[in-house]
């Protein structure tokens, strides 16, 4: 039988701010276990939770930037459930009033957009850490509450995804728009974005939903897709064979490539959901929301298409220039100071990126500045340098932070273009490679390239190569 | 209704074990408590807006800003069990 499949993504990004949800402590990753705790976030008797305003306005923000409605009045409420890494045996999320809710996210699949629609957005608080060890025989595990507290951002779509390429595309197009957003940092790595799916298929045609397995446990994106994948396989083969797909939890492990049923009692869930008596709500008016959206950037997908129409980049390159906000920031910066878009975006693309690749550099930190690229791409223009060496000075550039006149003035780079120096050159190579001038005669072409390289060599690539073509010429008698 | 079978079904919920006496105890208490809220119930609340806050305040916030963490040792001092720098628990996966 023929299958569709249906795809629902839970989002849950750490928000980047300084301190915890309702305390100072601070949010650093990887530092000394428990040393980021106090009685708040440790749920002590008598504490009082206080609301971080920044945590709140990074959600705001993100989910009116996933054109969410924005719920005016809203609040928050205790999760029960007990689990070692909660401290509480509560944590608290929203349920009644989320703070946003019916949005949408546009994603691009194969050059046409989409859009999936976002159930809600809302925030909550992190739990700790769990670390199991990995001796056999251990009967306990370790708990880490640096975390715990931690302003969690959480992302809910409807299951509008049809397939692999789709949930790929919301994945990359969430992270893009959370980090051109500031708003997390989104290394999955570090767990600060994390993704689960609910997967369920129904036959082709059908508007009826099946019913839907959760997969957690998914800790890189290619996890994801590789778990749905096996997935969809699953579940396939058990409707093939006429049987009933059972509504679970499964986690999936990223050594075997498979999935197994989470165990029925941590399955069971009773979150008796109440009004966290320890907040206060939170009313939301149109000036606050309208500060709020002042503080959104243009969208990478809203930037990427724009850059293709008003700097007539292609789809592929403009991709690659808003796929982090700095180097299309970087781009638009040069662009201003020289209209040379084309130029900019092979400067930023082939060279730019690779040395930031190649040097582990901190993009937040570059150590060029616009300006100082477009002056070297004007240089280039006026001739004043080959592009040969203009990718020597780009490279001493990196390393030095210095401006392109001083390197080229410094270490003699300008291109030769005075005709009687160059001759006088000609001559001495062609004085010691006599051979060649044979050859050439004899009707090999190529003893002219030869030439041309060693004069080229001789002056160390600076001879103005269009010069030297054409007096090499005249010398050998084309 | 409260029964045995709702007192157990909560317990489990809190990770609670109960004697039969404390059971039996629960299950009174509780069941008291219903019915004073059935009490409540009969009023007539039509237009009243639910109340989940007893104060009428809103927006309280405070700013991100870092304030000392309390130091590990003080915050290990209350574990039952612990290992280095981290809270010993039960083992939680298999």
């Amino acid at each position: 039988m023929e299958y569709e499949v249906v795809i629902g993504l839970e989002t849950h990004a750490e928000l980047s701010t300084l301190t915890k949800l309702f305390c100072g402590c601070s949010t650093k990753f990887g530092v000394e276990p428990n040393t980021q705790v106090c009685p708040v976030c440790l749920g002590m008797p008598g504490v009082l939770p206080v609301m971080n305003k920044k945590a709140f306005e990074y959600s705001l923000k993100s989910a009116l930037a996933l054109h969410c409605e924005i719920n005016k009045f809203t609040n928050f409420d205790r999760k029960s459930y007990y689990y070692p890494d909660l401290p509480k045996n509560y944590q608290i999320s929203q349920n009644y009033y989320n703070l946003g809710v019916n949005g949408y996210m546009t994603i691009e699949v194969n050059g046409s957009t989409k859009k999936i629609r976002i159930h809600n957005v809302h925030l909550e608080e992190e739990a700790g850490k769990l670390i199991h060890p990995e001796e056999i025989g251990t009967n306990y595990s370790l708990v880490d509450f640096n975390r715990a507290g931690v302003p969690l951002l959480e992302i809910v779509s409807y299951p509008d995804m049809r397939g692999v390429d789709e949930v790929d595309s919301y994945m990359q197009t969430l992270r893009k728009i959370l980090l051109y957003m500031d708003v997390s940092d989104c290394k999955m790595q570090e767990g600060s974005l994390r993704f689960e799916a609910s997967i369920s298929l129904r036959e082709k045609g059908s508007d009826k939903l099946g019913n839907r397995v959760e997969i957690k446990n998914l800790n890189s994106m290619k996890a994801v897709i590789k778990a749905i994948e096996y997935e969809v396989g699953r579940q396939s083969k058990l409707l093939d064979r006429g049987e009933t797909v059972a509504r679970e939890t499964r986690l999936w492990d990223a050594v075997t490539e498979r999935s197994e049923r989470m165990r029925s009692k941590e399955e069971a869930q009773d979150y008796r959901y109440f009004p966290e008596p320890d907040l206060l709500p939170v009313l939301i008016d149109e000036k606050w929301l309208h500060e709020i959206k002042g503080t959104i950037p243009e969208l990478p997908l809203d930037r990427k298409l724009r850059f293709v129409e008003v700097f007539k980049l292609s789809d592929y390159d403009s991709g690659i220039l808003t796929e982090e906000k700095v180097f299309a920031d970087f781009f638009e910066e040069c662009v201003k100071i020289l209209n040379r878009p084309k130029a900019i975006s092979n400067w930023i693309i082939n060279d730019l990126l690779r040395e930031v690749k190649d040097r582990k550099l901190d993009i937040h930190n570059l150590p060029i500045k616009p300006k100082q690229l477009a002056s070297l791409i004007e240089i280039i223009e006026k001739g004043t340098i080959s592009s040969t060496i203009a990718k020597e000075v780009f490279s001493e550039m990196i390393q030095s932070g210095k401006n392109p006149h001083a390197i080229i003035e410094e270490k003699k780079l300008a291109q030769i273009s005075d005709e009687s120096l160059i001759e006088s050159i000609i001559e001495k190579v062609i004085a010691t490679n006599p051979e060649a001038i044979e050859d050439y005669k004899k009707g090999k072409k190529n003893a002219l390239s030869f030439l041309m390289g060693q004069v080229m060599k001789e002056t160390k690539g600076k001879a103005n190569p269009k010069i030297v073509n054409e007096l090499l010429k005249g010398k050998v008698g084309v | 209704m409260i029964d045995k079978k709702l007192i157990e079904y909560v317990a489990s919920l809190s990770r609670l074990e109960l004697t039969r006496d404390e059971e039996e105890m629960f299950m009174n208490q509780l069941t008291d408590i219903l019915s004073y809220i059935e009490k409540l119930r009969k009023l007539n609340t039509e237009d009243v807006k639910p109340m989940a806050y007893p104060l009428n305040k809103s927006n309280v916030f405070r700013e991100d800003k870092l304030c000392p963490s309390t130091s590990k040792e003080e915050i290990l001092a209350n574990a039952p069990a612990k290992i280095d720098a981290f809270f010993k628990v039960p083992k939680v996966i298999e």
